[in-house]
């Protein structure tokens, strides 16, 4: 299963929910797809896209919020989990693209490669819907069951260590950042 | 425990004159108080941490959200925090309220707490983050208000260091 097709897959979910993502593979393949106002690519700080994501939601309780992490910043920030589980917001979506390794510094193994089990970790965290998915259908099934469903959910999806051609892209990260915050006050007023 | 809760009812009253919605904390003796009060307090979200570090994205979450936060922590949290702090916060130019509790410097009995007590005004220069003291409960609310003023138009963090000389009632 290769991430980008996972992202293809639901992109056309995203229109209407706020998306964080962090660094590297899976902000350039979300870009490639087309950048929307409501997505926020966390260029660096590896682990705290999920906790952008939980500071969203908690201040923004009836707006769907959806973080695209990964095994490497994910273990970076273990704590993180706990902190969700703890306030789990109803419509936060955690979806975890573990490919096993950091991908974007040349492919060096993560723990998940010789065993950790992040699905294991969230759930004993208290996350209260976790799953792991290994085929582009189930992930769309369930990142669509989580954006619908009344639970704080953490996704592992197992991927390919494949990336993009190409990581750097002509959107500024303070541009992608105002836009990102602009955006989400024109919501406010709507 | 001599922890002075008349200054902290006045720090949290300024946080909330300031309009700060959100206060994510990790506990340290000096805080108690503070986070007690943001606990009861109904207006107020509390976020308790597992590390500091994640104060950056939360408080970031609820900036890009319109929500104005502040974060609580002892200097130690300070050091653990600077990662989130200069890839994030700076990188992104994302105001953040410090309100850090100085340990270890005058007056400081717990031994393990002097190292950080040492490093604290240094990485923060280092850091170039402005930083002031809440020293005196006469300038408590003008200090609050002023330094949450200069982090959202500077859109950048601005630390306040929390004093014994404020905090602790010998």
């Amino acid at each position: 299963m290769l991430r980008i097709h996972c992202l293809r897959s639901v992109y056309s979910d995203l229109e209407n929910c706020l998306v964080v993502t962090i660094m590297g593979a899976v902000a350039a393949e979300l870009q490639s797809l087309g950048h929307l106002p409501n997505f926020f690519y966390l260029q660096h700080a590896m682990g705290l896209a999920s906790s952008t994501g939980l500071g969203l939601a908690l201040c923004m309780p009836e707006q769907t919020v959806i973080v695209f992490d990964g095994d490497g910043s994910l273990l970076m920030n273990l704590g993180s989990l706990s902190t969700m589980a703890r306030y789990r917001p109803q419509k936060l979506v955690h979806v975890v693209f573990d490919n096993e390794s950091l991908l974007s510094v040349g492919g060096f193994p993560t723990a998940t490669s010789t065993g950790t089990d992040l699905e294991g970790i969230a759930r004993a965290a208290g996350i209260p819907r976790v799953t792991t998915i290994r085929s582009v259908e189930s992930f769309k099934a369930a990142v669509n069951e989580a954006m619908q469903g009344s639970e704080l959910t953490t996704i592992i999806a197992k991927v390919e260590a494949k990336g993009p051609a190409a990581y750097v892209t002509d959107l500024s990260l303070l541009e992608n950042r105002f836009q990102f915050r602009r955006h989400i006050q024109s919501l406010k007023t709507r | 425990m001599p922890v002075s809760a008349a200054n902290s009812k006045l720090i949290y009253d300024a946080l909330k004159e300031c309009d700060i919605r959100l206060v994510s904390a990790l506990p340290e003796t000096w805080l108690v108080h503070l986070i007690r009060l943001t606990d009861e307090d109904p207006e107020m979200i509390l976020v308790r941490l597992a590390k500091e570090e994640e104060a950056v994205g939360i408080s970031a979450g609820a900036h890009f959200a319109g929500v104005k936060s502040a974060m609580l922590m002892q200097n130690h949290g300070f050091l653990a925090s600077i990662n989130g702090i200069v890839s994030f916060a700076h990188l992104y130019k994302i105001p953040l309220l410090m309100l850090i509790s100085y340990r270890g410097s005058l007056g400081e009995r717990d031994s393990w707490q002097t190292q950080g007590g040492n490093v604290t005004e240094p990485l923060l220069r280092a850091l170039r983050i402005p930083y002031f003291f809440l020293d005196g409960w006469e300038t408590v609310k003008k200090r609050i208000w002023q330094a949450q003023t200069l982090a959202e138009s500077s859109l950048q963090p601005v630390a306040l260091l929390l004093t014994r000389d404020l905090m602790w009632e010998e």
